[in-house]
């Protein structure tokens, strides 16, 4: 086997918040009725969570599931454990009109932590990011300036974010210029 | 700045997350239409003054098409709607009734 490595191999930068490549992750998107008993039940099986509410994301004991549209999730997971997830799912939708497939390799994943974090996104994405407005837990599919990329809130304060592994180093430098020092705002 | 709410996971997307997809409610004429049916569905757009319907794409978001229905010279937006839908609801034509009494659309008013 070759030697699987994140885009930017867990680069990291420091500014008025921090921003780091977390290195592999494990992501899956499933793809099929969410209303259904059946997507539920496999989400439960794979993951242990249940499946979220809109723009909300769930923890389970194996994997954390993110609401992607009404007819897709994202399932965030250890990166040797993907496949697994993939196989589990597809197992218990058998019969039914639903897809999962193993996207790790095709991502990239971001944590911004710090007092200031909620800045270092509000500067980028068309996003309200104000306490009231995004809470833990809550997740959104949006842009970082010129290209896609979904975030979600911790319950520790601190954000992850994904974005095509393609783009990995422009969503890098644009959080790096975003959280560097004296860019502070101050107002979230 | 435009800011429509996409019916479909709930944003409140401003104008920079969504794609403008052109005209609302076009029927499509393919093979077997005359040329004039043809041309008409490809080339023949409203482009009104006032009242208007549009599709558009949540596309930085949940990735999926909507309608909305705005005006042109205001920019006041009466509604978004699903897209599996073949004309405006009822209560947004309600709405747009009481903003501009006798108005009319192609085949809606
Ligand atoms: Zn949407």
């Amino acid at each position: 086997m070759s030697n699987a490595v994140s885009a930017l191999n867990a680069a990291s930068f420091e500014g008025f918040a921090k921003v780091s490549e977390t290195g592999l992750r494990g992501m899956v998107t499933l793809r099929g009725d969410l209303s259904g008993k059946g997507v539920k039940q496999a989400v439960k099986a794979a993951t242990g969570a249940d499946v979220p509410d809109a723009r909300r994301v769930t923890r389970g004991t194996s994997g954390d599931v993110a609401w992607m549209s009404p007819d897709e999730l994202l399932i965030i997971c250890d990166y040797q454990a993907a496949n697994d997830v993939v196989a589990a799912l597809t197992g218990k939708l058998s019969g039914e009109h639903a897809l999962a497939v193993n996207v790790s390799d095709a991502r990239a994943v971001f944590r911004i932590e710090g007092n200031a974090a909620r800045e270092v996104l509000a500067k980028v994405a068309p996003v309200d990011l104000s306490a009231d407005a995004f809470q833990a837990g809550d997740f959104r599919r949006s842009r970082i300036a010129q290209v896609a990329a979904a975030f979600w809130l911790n319950d520790d304060g601190s954000f992850e974010l994904v974005c095509f592994r393609s783009v990995a180093q422009y969503v890098f430098d644009v959080l790096k210029v975003s959280a560097e020092n004296g860019g502070e705002v101050g107002f979230l | 700045m435009l800011t429509l709410q996409c019916p479909y996971c709930g944003v409140h997307a401003e104008e920079t997350e969504l794609h403008a997809e052109g005209e609302a409610h076009l029927k499509r004429f393919g093979p077997g239409s005359s040329d004039d049916e043809f041309e008409t569905y490809l080339f023949m757009r409203e482009n009104p003054k006032g009242v208007h319907f549009e599709r558009w794409r949540h596309a930085s978001g949940c990735g999926k098409f909507f309608h909305a229905a705005r005006s042109t010279t205001t920019l006041e937006v009466f509604g978004t709607y699903s897209a599996q839908t073949l004309e405006p609801p009822q209560d947004i034509k309600d709405k747009i009734s009481a903003k501009y009494p006798g108005w009319s659309w192609r085949d809606f008013s």
